[in-house]
């Protein structure tokens, strides 16, 4: 009868689908999810790290990367047992609106002025007002995250710092793109525009083109990472004490000294700092 | 993945990283593709075989529904599973779970669409004789469908295609997490970010053979299926 093996065969194919996605979804307990951004992600220091924090305490860690606005949204809504970001202002508001514990510093690295070889703004300098000042002036294209990151509020303060009020004197130069720091820099390569990123991306990312640091070393450029637990309070859901877990041995000097130890080409890209006062 | 290798290097010492993106790419789209068919073929089928009131219309919203944008159906998605959304006690968000959920969603409609055309055809050729034998409905739509198998196929292929090659919700849905919910399209995205340019191409390679590889051997199989069938 036709009609029988029909229904054999589509409850068969259900059957088999949802199987399938079950057998996915073992081992669930000991993981916890940490929120990060694409600049710690595409800079490759978790596939460093993550190995080292699994085998002494058996948790699974899974990253997902968006920009630091995004992430902490992702926290308010419960869906991170861990946020792992960089901006300092929102990150404190985040604690401060009792959606995360406690914050901690982990590392810092830097920011640096990527542009064309030629530096046709002429924003060679160590001085980074000086060399935003100089874009502006020339109206040279420059590539702007757009997209509340951690990269792009410290983008928007280094343009407040410069008496720049950016949302207001922008022109067809700034170009907003709204994606991560990768892709930043591929639109950067692509139009020979200058673009803000951190150094860890910077210096692991492949297809440079014509590009080259325009501007590094200015204190202003310095660049603070923070971990916060998710507060169970809020959300019940939280794995507590692996994510917990988690933020204590980052802050603790194994973590710190696994931070310390990633390089890419012999270059360190990210200086732990967990104890320095006020990071 | 590792640095400075290409894809051919995966490829060819079977990198386990690489076959664990293999491996969950085909899993969830296969997965989706059989939640869809069982949601679809049955739906397409009905709406051929009954008239009733605004038919018309919702096969426009069918038809329709092919242009679903992934990233839409991935964010509705997301906030359904979302721990502050109706369906977060669930957990299963950025899990492959969620994952196959979101792909049902948009290849269903697929599935539906060109099989409700399919089995119209059909219908015509059938219609007096299943009229003369008095098949009621259910008998109606099982009796089409399972004579249109072969070419409801293509529907399937289809609806296949387009679960491996979307990008835009299983990113959102599954997080795009190492070793756990990173597929072909989600890795390519990541190493196009990353910069590493001719390894995104390389995966995107992999990816197309293994929809011709997945292509040939429904094909395979469609051409056992008639010769046993005669």
């Amino acid at each position: 009868m036709p009609a029988r093996r029909t229904a054999l065969a589509f409850a068969a194919a259900f059957l088999a689908g949802v199987s399938l996605a079950q057998a996915q979804a073992q081992a669930q307990d000991r993981s916890i999810v940490v929120f990060s951004t694409t600049s710690t992600q595409d800079s490759g220091l978790f596939g460093h790290i993550l190995p080292m924090f699994k085998a002494k305490t058996g948790i699974d860690v899974r990253v997902v990367s968006q920009g630091t606005g995004q992430a902490l949204d992702t926290g308010r809504r419960g869906d991170a047992d861990v946020v792992f970001v960089h901006a300092k202002a929102q990150e404190q508001k985040f604690v401060a609106d009792g959606f995360g514990v406690k914050r901690h510093p982990v590392m810092y690295n830097d920011f640096v002025l990527i542009g064309p070889k030629g530096d046709p703004a002429g924003a060679k300098s160590k001085d980074i007002v000086a060399g935003l000042k100089a874009i502006k002036a020339k109206g040279a294209n420059f590539i702007s995250r757009g997209d509340r990151s951690g990269t792009h509020s410290a983008e928007l303060n280094l343009w407040r710092a410069s008496g720049i009020d950016i949302a207001k004197e922008k022109g067809p130069w700034y170009k907003e793109i709204g994606q991560g720091m990768g892709a930043a820099l591929n639109t950067a390569s692509a139009s020979n525009a200058y673009v803000l990123a951190d150094r860890g991306t910077w210096i692991s990312f492949k297809n440079r083109g014509d590009l080259a640091i325009v501007v590094e070393g200015d204190n202003r450029l310095f660049n603070q990472y923070g971990v916060m637990l998710v507060n169970p309070e809020k959300h019940k859901h939280v794995k507590k004490d692996a994510g917990q877990a988690f933020v204590n041995w980052l802050i603790s000097p194994e973590g710190q000294a696994a931070i310390n130890a990633y390089k890419i080409n012999g270059q360190q890209l990210f200086f732990a700092n967990a104890n320095a006062p006020g990071a | 993945m590792r640095g400075d290798v290409s894809a051919l290097q995966l490829v060819l010492t079977a990198d386990p990283a690489l076959m664990e993106i293999v491996r969950l790419s085909l899993v969830v789209s296969l997965s989706a593709v059989a939640c869809a068919a069982v949601i679809g073929l049955p739906l397409g089928a009905l709406i051929a075989l009954t008239r009733y009131p605004g038919r018309e219309a919702s096969i426009v919203v069918l038809n329709a529904l092919l242009g679903l944008p992934p990233v839409v159906v991935g964010l509705l998605v997301y906030l359904l599973l979302s721990r502050s959304g109706p369906l977060g006690t669930w957990g299963i968000l950025f899990t492959p779970q969620a994952m196959v959920i979101a792909q049902t969603i948009l290849v269903a409609p697929i599935i539906a669409a060109l099989a409700r055309q399919t089995i119209e055809d059909l219908w015509l050729e059938y219609r007096d004789e299943l009229a003369a034998m008095n098949v009621g409905p259910a008998g109606r739509v099982a009796t089409l469908l399972w004579d249109a198998r072969f070419s409801l196929l293509t529907a399937l292929l289809a609806g296949f295609g387009r679960a491996a090659a979307e990008v835009g919700a299983v990113i959102v849905v599954g997080g795009n997490i190492d070793g756990f919910t990173r597929t072909m399209t989600t890795a390519i995205a990541l190493e196009t970010s990353k910069g590493d340019l001719p390894l995104a191409i390389g995966l995107g390679m992999v990816l197309i053979a293994i929809v011709v590889v997945v292509n040939a051997l429904a094909w395979g199989a469609r051409r056992a299926g008639e010769r046993l069938a005669g």
